[in-house]
């Protein structure tokens, strides 16, 4: 018998639950100032998403996908990545939209219901949000596609779940970016449940991270409640696919600390003991913690940020309810670049029985999927 | 001018194409070295090399997903799929993705794919190679969904969907790739999308079909001709959108109408184009029109396929019923 073929997926981690190194930091973290931004991003985030989940209790948006605990995957992503690279995200990545300048007004719009919100003022190239599953791993691989044939040296970034690794488009996408090393990094956010379904009954591979392995794709695993630790494999992975060295695939272990989304209530399939002691690995307060210590961080600091990233988050608020919603033939108006004679008529007739709707009516208060 | 069939044609339209504008490329499974399955990509590689004519792994979803992904990002891309029957695992990136990303980022990011695809059945092909899914792509909004019925609609049309800043679902009739030659300057002039071609006047009935149909729709014409009856026909050419303009005008001059086509009946193109010509046309017609379209059943293995097809025969039976009937 003659092995033909080893592997072995590498597990990072520079910061323990308790904010604690246990090696020492990556270049860009030795000076502890250098993560405060990454802190205040994770914090911005946080606010955000606690503010839009009491905006669909209120009937002010419709159903919110919450990334509650896993901040630390999508700051540490897009603080990696270049203005000129793409995020092609799933519908819980808005902490890694929010960083890259998609704006939280924005972001309320597009779940409040108004297509206008994923007309992004910046980054005008990145793709608006995926809801059908891991299908965006497809529009990853074809971007990084145009890059490497255009020899621009930007990077496709594709974010998806845990459950989303089960789907075929997962391994298509992975396996032709493969053959065409193409410059492609898909992060994996493995926060242990899809919907109701466990990490242990989505796939019995031991990691995620080596179904990128079978396609001939480097894979590796990270602390994604270490933002420290996401945020330098990310700077690798797309350093080397910038240099041409290909496709990556990072699985960031971290856990739903949320409902899948507010239309979902998590204690139907889901123990609440096994929920409160994942908040002891929480990324917030993980960084803060090693802050903290370091005296780069104070009571002060915090509070002033919380008034900061509170004021950023009601002003969005405000900006997203007084935006009257569209007109009736907005329906119409960007389904092609020009819209066919066939299609006028039904244009006509919507403006002519268009209702008449109040400034975030015809949006929000849905409960469903 | 060259004389050249259906699959020539298709190949001298992208290499036109390709020639003027850096951005198109082609992917699909065996386009490259092989030069597709019908040769319709044959020496692209080789002249445009294999960075723009791309001999993709076998995964038709992937195809459709990646061709969302470089159309968004600038490029031009062909993505061709093998044979019709596997055109069905593209349909969630088609329909989820591609006829929407315009509207849902309000045109900041567009999809102007073409996907190419053999249709139809007639060739004795193999399980899975004879389908007709012109109906599935045509109810999704978004799309432009064009099938050519000759060598030189295929180079115009080909042409005008490549240089369509939306997507456009292109369907080839296999039965036409080799089934006759015709003149085509091979000059870059594209079709217009969007309207139908009227390729013979007449007077008592329109015959309204579109795709290989049209050889035994205009054969029944000619029969019909024969005995005095002047048909009209109508190659719709585009069945998304719908150019209903023209079918209503030939239908107000006639009273009269057949339409024909090969996929199966129940919710079939031809029941949209029943169903407006009543709308809006219902005074115009002297008698009811009348539909010959393949049976509500799994298209047939080779043995049976002509037995599904319409025929010479059920067109002109159908024209007799509407000429009949007062």
């Amino acid at each position: 018998m003659a092995i033909v073929a080893r592997f072995q997926v590498e597990y990072t981690r520079f910061l323990d639950p308790q904010g604690e190194a246990t090696q020492p930091l990556p270049p860009f973290a030795l000076d502890p100032a250098a993560l405060v931004p990454l802190y205040r991003a994770m914090t911005q985030a946080r606010l955000f998403d606690s503010k839009a989940i009491a905006l669909q209790r209120t009937g002010k948006i419709g159903t919110f996908a919450s990334a509650l605990g896993q901040e630390a995957i999508g700051i540490g992503v897009a603080s990696a990545m270049r203005a000129e690279d793409v995020l092609v995200p799933s519908y819980r990545d808005h902490a890694a939209q929010l960083l890259r300048g998609v704006s939280m007004a924005e972001s309320l719009l597009y779940w409040g219901g108004d297509e206008r919100g994923s007309d992004f003022a910046v980054p005008r190239m990145d793709f608006p949000i995926a809801v059908p599953i891991a299908t965006q791993v497809c529009h990853a691989a074809g971007c990084a596609y145009a890059f490497k044939l255009r020899g621009e040296p930007r990077v496709a970034v594709c974010m998806l779940g845990d459950g989303g690794t089960s789907k075929g488009d997962f391994y298509e996408a992975l396996n032709l970016a493969a053959v065409w090393q193409a410059p492609l990094v898909v992060v994996v956010n493995n926060n242990q449940w899809a919907i109701s379904v466990p990490r242990s009954q989505q796939s019995a591979a031991p990691t995620l991270a080596q179904k990128a392995i079978a396609a001939g794709i480097e894979g590796c695993q990270v602390d994604g409640n270490d933002v420290v630790a996401v945020h330098h494999l990310a700077q690798q992975v797309l350093a080397k696919a910038r240099a041409g060295g290909g496709p990556s695939l990072i699985e960031a272990i971290s856990y739903r600390l949320g409902d899948h989304t507010t239309a979902d209530d998590a204690t139907r399939y889901r123990d609440p003991a096994e929920v409160e002691a994942q908040w002891t690995f929480e990324p917030i307060r993980r960084l803060r913690n090693y802050l903290l210590r370091l005296q780069a961080w104070g009571p002060e600091q915090e509070e002033q940020l919380i008034g900061e990233c509170s004021a950023a988050v009601n002003a969005a608020v405000e900006a997203y309810l007084a935006t009257p919603p569209p007109g009736a033939a907005d329906m119409f108006d960007h389904l092609y670049a020009t819209l066919p004679a066939a299609l006028q008529e039904q244009r006509a007739m919507a403006l002519h029985f268009a209702l008449r709707l109040a400034p975030h009516e015809g949006g929000g208060g849905g409960s469903h999927g | 001018m060259a004389e050249l069939n259906l699959v020539e044609a298709v190949n001298r339209a992208l290499a036109w194409e390709m020639e003027h504008d850096p951005a198109v490329v082609l992917l699909g499974e065996d386009i490259g070295v092989n030069g597709g399955v019908f040769r319709a990509t044959v020496g692209l590689q080789q002249r445009f090399g294999a960075g723009r004519v791309i001999d993709t792994a076998l995964a038709e979803t992937a195809i459709a997903g990646t061709a969302v992904g470089m159309a968004a990002m600038g490029l031009k891309p062909v993505a061709e799929i093998q044979f019709s029957g596997f055109i069905y695992p593209t349909l969630d990136h088609v329909i989820n993705h591609a006829s929407r990303l315009r509207h849902r980022t309000r045109g900041r990011l567009t999809c102007p794919l073409v996907l190419r695809s053999p249709c139809g059945a007639g060739i004795h092909a193999p399980e899975h190679h004879s389908e007709s899914p012109e109906a599935l792509f045509a109810h999704v909004p978004g799309l432009r969904v064009v099938m050519p019925s000759s060598p030189s609609r295929a180079y115009g049309l080909l042409l005008a969907a490549l240089r369509d800043p939306d997507p456009v679902i292109f369907l080839e009739p296999t039965r036409l790739y080799r089934l006759f030659k015709q003149e085509v300057a091979d000059d870059g002039a594209a079709l217009p999308l969007d309207v139908c071609f009227t390729l013979r006047a007449g007077s008592d009935v329109t015959l309204v079909s579109w795709g290989a149909m049209l050889q035994e729709t205009q054969a029944a014409a000619e029969a019909l001709a024969a005995e005095g009856i002047s048909a009209e026909v109508i190659d719709v050419a585009t069945l998304k959108p719908l150019d209903m303009a023209t079918i209503l005008d030939s239908v107000a001059r006639t009273g009269r109408c057949v339409i024909v086509h090969e996929a199966a009946r129940s919710g079939g193109l031809g029941a949209e184009i029943a169903a407006t010509l009543a709308e809006r046309g219902i005074y115009s017609l002297s008698a009811p029109l009348q539909r010959v379209t393949g049976y509500d059943v799994v298209i047939p293995l080779a043995r049976l396929e002509y037995q599904y097809l319409p025929s010479v025969e059920r067109i002109v039976a159908a024209v007799r019923t509407t000429l009949e009937a007062t």
